[in-house]
């Protein structure tokens, strides 16, 4: 780790003020559990520090009319445990447990979740967001990528988008609200979530100055909605395959659908294919199974994740069934 | 002469009984320190400058700016211009400073320059015809051959054959005895035909070992009624120790050095250090309390463990610590070399085995690697094996946990079971029908399968391939069995009786956390007739009697022996001092629960502190050594067999595996501690799990890095990942009476092929490769699919 600069802020304003108009000079420190294991591998190296645990009017949940306010300080332990989202989300409460380790779940926030680096092995081994080796060789198309993108992958990022909370949330039709020198800006979730075309190009629609301040799910009374991951190991694994479904119904029909695969792409992936093919459909397993061939059609495997398509699907179709079910697999 | 046999079962009142870890509490507390955990006054932290690039040559080095950096301490090229580097990760330069961050900084501003050379991190099949002829024999093969227990016969053949590429020390004479060479191989090396030349010559990548041939495998395998041919193969995994490798030195004068060394082989670490450093290995102390793991990878001080004191003295002899990095831990700290092969079987129509054919390949890093002993277990009548080894460049391959064994077992029992799908037999019939073949090991194998199968419930859960359910979830299970030797090692100890009734021994052995402390407490406790924690047992220090170093499953057998001789012989003078006070002849005596009496008459007797107190003065100080391996073996012996079972799920949908319950049934001679021995197995399952379905070392084929050297990705057991575990160790009758003998190797062997096979028999279709993924998974789903 180099050295850095730590300033410990306890105003929004502050904050924004202490954040350089440019890339790579200052980091937000939230819980850390990502920044820090990438400075210490010399991934990132950040001029300044800004530790922004602080700022008291980041941290906590609300509820009104608008629906159910996250501050992007909210740990994902407290969130798991917190009474509203299991009445009201189940499927992100059941989505919270299955995120990293206890020990990670006490200190990772919300915002980091969202703004978490990918889990690319190129990346996290020095070779950049968008791999190259010394004579400017693209990496992960020829390389190891059984674990890199099947969709969104015609440019050169290869990664896939590693937060596991983040379909399941778009799917609840969830909404995210920065703060810059600027003002503030909100917009749909899937919005924050860009695919670099250069070297230097940051993952998020998030400018230099900017922080997350919360996250927004609206009401969801007459959704139902489920969460499916496939991991080999049972708990502490990286996902193959992510699958967030949101469902609303008319009689035993679907009326409207949102449906989001994650691990699949270098940003979450909602799939209009998969939704147009459940409207006005009843779910059972044919429907189900339809929606996620829909999903996959345009899936285009690299060298080695041919597999994750299969996975991607099956994980959508359990979903579809599981939300359909009251979320119970 | 005395007696030093092993009490019969009626005479036991410790060994054989389930006894828990006399340092549980000071690990479970988190007093116990690891090397890890050791901070000297005015310690200097050490940083190492690794080469990015899997094959190299240092052009140029300037150390200057780090140097000049305020807080370093001392500087040290490890591989200066001109030397090459043959793996990523290798080691160039290493500085010690005051804290970590400056030594990292100073390696930060340190130039070297590469020439870049191709390499090849692959183990691929290799190309048809793309490799070269056996050439004189390197001392590394030789090696490969030892650990491969090749016959000794075969052995001087090829030295004969062949040639060596260096005319052997004495000492490296003497090393390969210690691993098993016997007299006539050491013969043949020392008038064997030198090709120096053959050593300097660029070897190809691809170099093929002599093909082996028994009986007349082209007629067994036409005569035979079913042949099977089938791909199978098990990759280049890290050792993954949880504590690195690494050390602390110091030098306590000009010419004495003091090492805290995460090591399995605190004895042997003076001498190999001596060397390097230009002392005398009189001058070396090494100490160690407890170890985070070795399995095979920390017998020697490595070079950073050289340059670690070499760097303490440049710094004026101040404590140095260079404990690897997770990364540098999975990279360049050893790893188990890969094997694949192409195998055909053959079997009369009852399931009698007549035929094997195979071609292997695997690589063990820049020395290639050995052949694993194949067809393993079962010595099928007519063979013919050809093997090639690739050299290439994904890191340098240690000892694992019983070397080669697991890829045998894997290319063997995998190979057999389908051979045994395909003659629609139950494989426990089918592998009982061939016990015959195991030889010596025959009636102990067959009580084991019987036990087995009973622990796993195998009647009811055994299905034909063919009747699985398509989607969804399957159920199968899968078996095999291994061998190892496990004879007890060199191991001196020294036992003393105080006047007072103090009683301590002492033992430069080491614990690997199987419970050797335990069991060596168990044993004297037990021979003296006083309590364990009337003892004080020290070790892990080289002011203590050398005790072998702990590999190939030899430490129980050598330290229960020297123990027991220590302890008799110390409690056998004891009596011939007290026995005068008692009126009465030293044999007559006995010692129970910490009283000395007259056999037969309790009336006469008198407290272990009493009696101690007729000592006079002096303590009584008795030496443990057991006899020279030459000698055949008392206390100890040699030779184990083991039957494990797995039953597994597998999501046809996805393609994961879960491991639903494994059957671990183990000989190990005379059982020093139930619980411990037990302990062991269980941990042998759960590190067989990992090697089933998550390790393996990830290389970019462009860079030649390894991509997964952290714990994210290069993917360990979790506890929910453990399914039921079941043990069964065999004891008694046929078992108690041949000794002592290791346990540390044999229950690791078999988890992989087992595993395999319930695989297999759940999805009705062979994975040909470890680890059991779901890519490769879904990947054989398909090819059945579309056959």
């Amino acid at each position: 780790m180099r050295p850095f600069e730590y300033v410990s802020p306890n105003t929004r304003t502050q904050a924004i003020s202490l954040l350089g108009a440019s890339w790579g000079n200052a980091e937000i420190l939230a819980g850390g559990t990502d920044l820090l294991t990438l400075m210490k591998d010399d991934v990132v190296a950040p001029k300044r520090l800004i530790n922004i645990k602080g700022i008291h009017d980041l941290h906590g949940v609300s509820s009104n009319a608008q629906g159910f306010h996250i501050g992007a300080l909210t740990t994902l332990g407290d969130l798991a445990d917190d009474a509203t989202v299991r009445r009201n989300y189940p499927a992100l409460a059941e989505a919270l447990p299955e995120a990293a380790s206890p020990q990670i779940r006490n200190l990772a926030t919300l915002g980091g979740n969202l703004c978490q680096r990918p889990r690319c092995w190129y990346f996290r081994n020095g070779f950049g967001l968008l791999p190259k080796n010394e004579t400017g060789k693209e990496l992960a198309a020829g390389g190891e990528n059984r674990y890199h993108a099947i969709l969104g992958n015609e440019g050169p990022a290869k990664f896939v988008s590693p937060s596991t909370l983040v379909p399941i949330l778009i799917a609840y039709g969830a909404k995210i609200r920065l703060e810059g020198p600027k003002g503030k800006r909100e917009f749909p979730l899937e919005k924050f979530f860009v695919i670099p075309k250069n070297e230097g190009e940051r993952e998020h629609d998030l400018r230099p100055n900017e922080i997350v301040t919360e996250v927004v799910i609206p009401p969801a009374s007459d959704v139902r909605a489920a969460h499916y991951e496939i991991r080999q190991k049972e708990v502490f694994d990286w996902p193959l395959a992510v699958a967030g479904v949101a469902l609303r119904m008319r009689g035993s029909n679907v009326k409207s659908a949102r449906i989001v695969m994650g691990y699949v792409a270098p940003v979450p992936w909602p799939s209009p294919e998969a939704e147009q093919a459940l409207m006005g459909q009843p779910i059972n397993k044919d429907t189900a199974q339809r929606a996620a061939e829909a999903a996959l059609t345009n899936a285009k495997p690299l060298s080695h994740n041919a597999y994750k398509v299969q996975l991607a699907r099956v994980a959508l179709r359990r979903a579809i069934l599981k939300a359909a079910s009251g979320g119970v697999s | 002469m005395p007696d030093y046999a092993w009490p019969d079962a009626q005479h036991r009142t410790l060994i054989g009984t389930r006894v828990s870890r006399v340092d549980s509490p000071a690990k479970v507390s988190g007093q116990a320190k690891y090397t890890y955990d050791v901070h000297r006054p005015g310690m200097l932290y050490g940083k190492v400058l690794r080469c990015p690039y899997a094959h190299a040559k240092i052009v140029s080095i300037d150390t200057s700016a780090a140097e000049k950096m305020p807080g370093v301490k001392a500087v040290h090229i490890v591989q200066g211009p001109g030397a090459a580097i043959h793996w990523a990760g290798d080691e160039v330069v290493a500085v010690a400073a005051v804290d970590e961050p400056t030594a990292e900084d100073a390696i930060r501003v340190i130039k070297v320059e590469y020439q870049q050379l191709p390499h090849l991190v692959s183990d691929a099949e290799p190309p048809k015809g793309g490799a070269q002829e056996e050439g004189p024999l390197s001392m590394d093969a030789l090696d490969d051959m030892l650990d491969n227990e090749m016959p000794a016969g075969q052995m001087v053949s090829q030295i004969q054959q062949y040639g060596i590429t260096e005319k052997p020390s004495e000492g490296r004479l003497n090393e390969l005895k210690e691993d098993g060479a016997s007299d006539a191989v050491l013969d043949a090396l020392r008038t064997a035909a030198v090709h120096p030349e053959a050593a300097s010559k660029l070897p190809s990548s691809y170099q093929k070992a002599a093909a082996q041939t028994v009986g007349d495998p082209e007629k067994a395998f036409a005569e035979a009624a079913v042949v099977s041919e089938g791909l199978y193969g098990i990759p280049l995994i890290a050792h993954c120790c949880l504590e690195s490798h690494g050390s602390i030195s110091e030098w306590t004068d000009q010419d004495h050095l003091f090492t805290h060394i995460s090591t399995q082989n605190v004895s042997g670490i003076p001498g190999q250090m001596a060397e390097p450093l230009k002392i005398p290995a009189t001058n070396v102390r090494v100490h160690q309390d407890h170890i985070g793991g070795g399995f095979g990878s920390k017998f020697s001080p490595d070079r950073w463990g050289i340059f670690t004191a070499e760097i303490s003295k440049k710094a004026g002899g101040k404590p140095v610590r260079i404990m690897l990095e997770r990364d540098a831990e999975l990279e360049v700290a050893g790893a188990r070399p890969s094997a694949y092969a192409r195998v055909k079987v053959g079997a009369m129509k009852d399931g009698a085995l007549v035929a094997w054919q195979s071609n292997s390949w695997g690589t063990g890093g820049p020395g290639g690697g050995g052949m694993p002993p194949i067809p393993y277990v079962f010595s099928i009548p007519n063979q013919r094996q050809e093997h090639i080894a690739i050299r290439n460049n994904i890191g340098p391959a240690r000892a694992w946990r019983a070397p080669n064994h697991p890829q045998a077992a894997v290319l063997t029992m995998c190979a057999l079971d389908d051979l045994a799908a395909k003659l629609n037999m139950d494989p426990v019939e089918f592998f009982g029908k061939n016990l015959n073949l195991t030889k010596q090991r025959e009636n102990t194998y067959r009580e084991e399968l019987a036990i087995a199968s009973e622990l796993m419930d195998w009647k009811q859960k055994w299905h034909p391939r063919e009747q699985i359910a398509s989607g969804g979830m399957a159920r199968g299970v899968g078996l095999s069995f291994h061998t190892w030797g496990g004879r007890g090692h060199a191991s001196d100890c020294d036992l003393t009786i105080h006047p007072d009734g103090s009683v301590e021994l002492k033992l430069c052995s080491q614990d690997l956390g199987t419970g050797t402390r335990t069991c060596i407490l168990i044993v004297a406790s037990e021979t003296l007739g006083i309590p364990m924690d009337a003892i004080q047992l020290q070790i892990g220090d080289t002011t203590y009697p050398p005790s072998g170093g702990s590999g190939g499953s030899t430490t129980i057998g050598g330290v229960s022996s020297s123990t027991r001789r220590a302890a008799a012989d110390a409690r056998d003078a004891l009596f011939t001092k007290v026995a005068p006070a008692l009126n009465t002849q030293p044999d007559q005596l006995e010692c129970v629960n910490g009283k000395l009496s007259v056999k037969g008459d309790s009336s006469r007797s008198l407290s272990w502190k009493e009696a101690c107190s007729k000592l006079g003065a002096m303590p009584l100080t008795i030496r443990g050594k057991n006899p020279d391996r030459s000698k055949p073996p008392d206390l100890t012996n040699s030779g184990v067999g083991g039957v494990q079972m797995a039953e597994a799920e597998v999501d046809a949908d996805t393609g994961v595996v879960k491991v639903k319950k494994m059957v671990a049934v183990q000989d190990c001679g005379l059982v020093i501690d139930l619980k411990t021995a037990e302990s062991q197995c269980y941990g042998a399952l759960i590190m067989g799990i990992s090697y089933s379905l998550y390790e393996e070392k990830v290389m970019d084929p462009s860079t030649g890095r390894m991509l997964n050297a952290d714990m994210g990705f290069y993917r360990l057991a979790g506890l929910s990942d453990i399914p039921e575990l079941v043990v069964h160790m065999m004891t008694g009758k046929g078992y108690d009476e041949r000794g002592v003998i290791g346990l540390g190797e044999p229950p690791v062997i078999s988890p992989g092929a087992a595993i395999s096979n319930a695989v297999a028999n759940a999805i009705g279709v062979r994975v040909p490769f470890l680890p059991l993924t779901p890519d490769r998974v879904l990947a054989a789903l398909e090819q059945k699919a579309g056959a």
